[in-house]
């Protein structure tokens, strides 16, 4: 069941890329408007190692895992 | 699913315990499971401006990490190491210390304290194309009784006039399991991850990212020295203890959103959730709100995080017999709990206008308030009489201070 909502999100989001991903998109905001962006406080991890090392803290103190930081990563959780 | 993504358009094809030292005859659950290769997500070049197809920045931190909390200790240095070799390769380091001193509320009950200590090296290299970027990476973690190692490929794709960045990711890794007082006792796990993220521009002032993450496991899942208690009239405290033992499958699903604003000052609010299920029956509701606000040389950071999650269908805290059902586990993690983490931090820029080959500096100091409260989990510490044990609640503090260099 949760299997297959996953696979519903996956979906559209394929969906929507398939639909809109190989023409041409014209960026709504230009590489000259993305100062803000390139402040360091505006990276989603400012500090890897220490965000790497709550995450894991995070997992060894509750059933939870994966999902909270950035896409990829390895976490040997048993 | 992943090879269709790679294959379904063109700019796709362009692509990226409590264990104790117990008593001797006995140990049992490790309270805080030090086995996870973490340094993968660390060396995955998180650390990225969202919308450059750019390489990490080479930087170095030198960590020092401290948990103590409900008995335990934990604390050693964590070394990252990142340094670019021409203009489309960087590679990683990363050396993590984990010592551990418990006397946490399983080990006090059913075994005796101890100390242990985990050692992890990672390696990591990201490889940059165009507008892909290909991450490769490999990570050991060795304890006296557990061995865990970790395979980790990732690929990475800006899109869209650099709007929009998809990455997909792979990891396997297997895991040794041992029991310090039977050298005989040799267990394997194996563990997959795959994940996808997008990280998306929305306005000039405000990114987003979605990730789900699926992770399958298999093999020796429980802990081989945790205990589950249960009814013994016999004796005089009214139950006893038995081996937990848990399924040999677990598969979980993770969904996560977050979203960074920047304040029409100079400042950042950031919005996090994250909903988890897995085939345990666990269930979560994660959510956390961030803000950084910079000032002068120094950045203040404050957060507040809500956790609450559902127990596993074979977690109980007393079980109605020996043997009552096929799988059981008192595994306080997998109880239904829930926690909450209020984080302070601040960090302090030096060397702004470099020295030798620094380019800058940065002595960042952080502590993170956390408390667990638990729904079943009972406190047996406090010799109350059978059924009047108070529930546990749970108080840490985690400590980190780190200083980082670019150059």
């Amino acid at each position: 069941m949760i299997k297959r909502q996953y696979l519903k999100v996956l979906l559209l989001i394929l969906a929507g890329t398939s639909l809109s991903g190989c023409s041409s998109i014209e960026p709504w905001v230009k590489p000259y408007e993305r100062d803000r962006l390139a402040d360091p406080i505006m990276f989603l991890d400012m500090n890897p190692v220490s965000s790497a090392y709550i995450y894991h803290v995070y997992e060894a103190r509750e059933g939870a895992r994966g999902g909270e930081g950035t896409a990829g990563g390895g976490c040997g959780c048993n | 699913m992943l090879m269709y993504l790679h294959i379904h358009c063109a700019f796709l094809r362009r692509l990226a315990s409590s264990r104790t030292h117990l008593n001797h005859a006995e140990r049992t659950s490790l309270n805080f499971r030090l086995r996870f290769p973490i340094a993968a997500i660390a060396l995955a070049g998180s650390a990225l401006p969202a919308f450059a197809s750019v390489l990490p920045e080479d930087r170095t931190d030198f960590l020092y990490h401290r948990y103590d909390g409900g008995g335990v200790t934990i604390d050693g240095p964590s070394i990252l190491v990142r340094k670019s070799v021409g203009k489309s390769l960087s590679l990683s380091a990363n050396y993590y210390v984990d010592m551990v001193s418990s006397a946490s509320i399983d080990v006090i009950t059913t075994a005796s304290p101890y100390t242990e200590e985990r050692t992890q090296y990672s390696v990591a290299g990201d490889y940059l194309r165009g507008n892909t970027t290909i991450s490769a990476g490999y990570t050991s973690s060795v304890e006296s009784d557990f061995d865990a190692n970790t395979y980790h490929l990732a690929v990475s794709q800006d899109m869209f006039g650099q709007l929009t960045t998809l990455t997909m990711s792979y990891s396997y890794g297997d895991d040794t399991v041992g029991k310090s007082d039977d050298p005989n006792f040799i267990r394997d796990n194996t563990r997959q991850h795959y994940g996808i993220g997008i990280t998306q521009i929305l306005t000039r002032n405000m990114i987003a990212a979605l990730n789900i993450e699926v992770i399958t496991d298999e093999g020796f899942l429980n802990n081989p020295y945790r205990s589950v208690r249960f009814l013994d009239a016999n004796l005089g405290q009214g139950y006893d203890f038995e081996k937990e033992l848990y399924p040999r499958t677990r598969t979980s699903n993770a969904f996560g959103i977050r979203t960074k604003y920047f304040l029409p000052y100079r400042a950042a609010l950031e919005a996090q959730y994250r909903y988890f299920a897995d085939t345990w029956d666990i269930e979560s509701h994660t959510a956390s709100l961030t803000y950084i606000h910079p000032w002068r040389d120094f950045t203040f950071t404050a957060k507040y995080r809500y956790h609450d999650q559902t127990g596993a269908h074979f977690f109980r805290d007393i079980f109605s017999r020996s043997e009552a059902t096929n799988f059981r586990g008192r595994d306080k993690e997998l109880s239904p709990l829930s926690s909450q983490t209020i984080k302070l931090g601040v960090a302090y820029e030096f060397l702004s206008d470099g020295w030798s080959f620094i380019d800058k500096g940065t002595v960042n100091l952080s502590v993170d308030y956390l408390t667990v409260d638990y729904d079943e989990f009972r406190d047996i510490s406090t010799g109350a009489v059978l059924g009047d044990e108070p529930l546990y609640q749970l108080e840490a503090s985690v400590i980190q201070l780190f200083f980082s260099f670019w150059y």
